[in-house]
């Protein structure tokens, strides 16, 4: 099946300029929804709250009044654990109101520590287990393809993950059926909860190991809006097999202390001084914090 | 023999009594449920031919999926596939799936509780000379603690037919327990089966039998030598052990008083523990549980097998005089 005829619109300077401003946003939500929780992981979700801002602000079709729209896209997330990025992104696309971000891990709440798809409509998925949400993506794009769907299935994930034997069966499974509808984002960031990865158990060369395994491989800046947006472009534009996109991130972005840091990999701001902190240096990425206190 | 109106063979103990494997029945009932509906699709680990699923790869080529050795994705990719509306029955044999890729199932069939159907082969000890490596005997214990998974046992293979076109028919994950080994078809097109309810073959009351998988037969051949020393038995086909008939159970215990299971499966966890949860708050009675005891199977024949692990009939009925003494 040739891919669908309507590409992502190319992206202009002041629309990149604003969707940079909704990223900042959102990260100092992450932040303080994860003081509030009091638990919850901090790198990840900085780390990738600039590709969920260019999937939900200008790549994805989606409607955020209607959750289960047939035609949608389809954005799985495989590493649950930075859900955080997601909700905060979703909160600010329409999905819910933003105060609800303050129930976050909370008792009763739609936003569970891990994503659930049985509580909050727009999650594709459950995940948290690592290696299933991009196992699940591709068995949806197979099932789209078998329906004739144009739409989209994406899924991010972690560089962990590629630890998983999981993720390599179903990276086989997509070459092999030629899912060109289909997109991995990989958040390449290096660390992982028991520190680099490299060190926990190497991964490199990602690149070279998913063009063996018969993909279109793309590696972008993770924090590069247009690169973000272009590869996407590239991944739905292609023909002949699933493409990933190994995004390299900084995790823990715009926050210096948390930078590429291990040890923030699963904590969050341990009081308001440190919250103020960050939100403090979250000026470095320019826009406006509007108060760096809860 | 007593029988009650289940409907089963008119001759129960001929010799010449037809058999077959239950996974036979399963591959009759997932073409019959292809027919029926056009979203059903199959992903098959490696083992099409032996799982049976063949006969739906010839009749529905476009909707079977092989998936090569790799069970935990066939349930990850397979819950994609329900989650974008897809019915997708996985096969492999019941040590791989769900013996390897049990926290897929876990996670994206039941916590998502999607339409994700499991079918089991080469359950139990008969499987044979391939060794404990290949015998699952603890894939009614892993499925059954799972909320919203539904499990079933058939006794033979009509039975075990209905059970997958009713898997393909209900809304969420279904594990269907399939064997290897002929056994013998004594249940017909017209015995009744619903998913929820267990069957009760014969009338007795002096105690109950409650079996699920081939050893429904066995049980069979127990209450008919039982016969001979002036016990009547009442048989119940426990084919499914989740949802259970507690119904049934109850008023089995009340009016038997005593209790047999047997399975060919660890007695762990298996569809006699459920029988003991459920009746340990309900209405105690005296129990003995026939099954694997905590340990592996071995090579053989399914025969010897089936005779070293006590699975057979006489082994029933010493249970049963052993479960007597204990009646009240």
């Amino acid at each position: 099946m040739p891919p669908r005829n309507h590409s992502i619109r190319a992206i202009t300077d002041p629309e990149v300029r604003n969707l940079e401003l909704i990223a900042n946003s959102i990260r100092e939500d992450i932040l303080k929804m994860l003081l509030t929780a009091g638990s919850g992981h901090s790198a990840g979700p900085l780390g990738m709250t600039d590709i969920f801002t260019a999937l939900y602000f200008h790549v994805l079709h989606h409607n955020p009044k209607r959750p289960t729209w047939i035609e949608r896209d389809r954005l799985f997330l495989s590493n649950g654990h930075i859900v955080p990025v997601r909700y905060a992104t979703m909160a600010h696309a329409g999905y819910f109101p933003m105060n609800e971000l303050e129930t976050l891990r909370k008792f009763g709440s739609r936003l569970q520590g891990h994503p659930e798809m049985r509580f909050l409509p727009g999650l594709e998925n459950t995940s948290g287990p690592l290696g299933d949400g991009s196992s699940q993506a591709v068995g949806t794009a197979y099932a789209a393809k078998m329906d004739g769907s144009s739409w989209h299935t994406y899924c991010v994930m972690s560089d962990g993950e590629l630890e998983c034997g999981i993720t390599w069966e179903a990276a086989l499974f997509a070459a092999k059926n030629q899912l060109n509808n289909l997109t991995w984002i990989i958040d390449r960031n290096n660390i992982q909860i028991d520190g680099y990865t490299e060190d926990i158990m190497p991964l490199e060369p990602v690149h070279d190991k998913f063009v063996a395994f018969g993909w279109n491989v793309l590696e972008i800046d993770g924090h590069n809006i247009r690169d973000i947006i272009n590869a996407c472009d590239r991944g739905e534009s292609t023909w002949e097999a699933p493409t990933v996109i190994i995004a390299h991130t900084i995790p823990g972005k715009g926050v210096s202390f948390m930078e590429c840091e291990p040890s923030w990999h699963g904590k969050p701001p341990k009081d308001r001084k440190e919250l103020g902190s960050a939100l403090k240096e979250l000026r470095t990425l320019g826009g406006k914090i509007h108060n760096e206190s809860l | 023999m007593s029988l009650a109106s289940a409907k089963l063979v008119r001759d129960l103990f001929a010799k010449t009594i037809k058999s077959e494997p239950t996974r036979n029945g399963f591959g009759r009932g997932l073409v019959e449920a292809g027919k029926q509906n056009g979203s059903v699709v199959a992903l098959c680990a490696d083992l099409s031919e032996s799982t049976r699923v063949l006969d739906f790869k010839n009749a529905f080529p476009n909707r079977f999926i092989q998936m090569g050795v790799s069970e935990q994705s066939l349930a990850a990719i397979a819950s994609g596939m329900a989650l974008a509306g897809k019915i997708p029955f996985i096969a492999s044999y019941a040590c791989f799936s769900p013996g390897r890729n049990w926290e897929q199932i876990r996670t994206t069939g039941c916590l998502q509780n999607v339409n994700l159907k499991i079918a089991g082969s080469h359950a139990g000890v008969s499987v044979g000379p391939d060794g404990a490596t290949h015998q699952m005997t603890e894939d009614i214990a892993l499925m059954r603690v799972l909320p919203n998974m539904t499990v079933l046992a058939p006794c033979d293979s009509i039975e075990a037919e209905k059970a997958t076109i009713a898997a393909a028919s209900i809304d969420g994950p279904v594990y269907i327990r399939l064997g290897r080994e002929a056994t013998p078809i004594f249940t017909t097109t017209n015995s009744p089966f619903e998913i929820g309810k267990a069957q009760v073959l014969t009338k007795g009351t002096d105690v109950a039998i409650i079996a699920c998988g081939p050893q429904v037969y066995e049980a069979l051949k127990a209450t008919h030598d039982l016969e001979k020393s002036g016990i009547n038995a009442r048989v119940i086909n426990c084919v499914s052990i989740k949802p259970l008939d507690t119904e049934t159970i109850v008023k089995a215990a009340k009016e038997c008083g005593a209790i047999v299971t047997v399975e060919e499966a660890q007695i762990a966890g298996g569809m006699g523990s459920a029988v003991c949860e459920l009746l340990s708050e309900h209405l105690p009675v005296p129990i003995l549980r026939i099954g694997m005891r905590d340990e592996f199977g071995q090579s053989g024949t399914p025969a010897e097998l089936l005779e070293h692990y006590h699975l057979t009939a006489p082994w029933i009925v010493k249970a049963v005089k052993q479960v007597l003494k204990k009646k009240a």
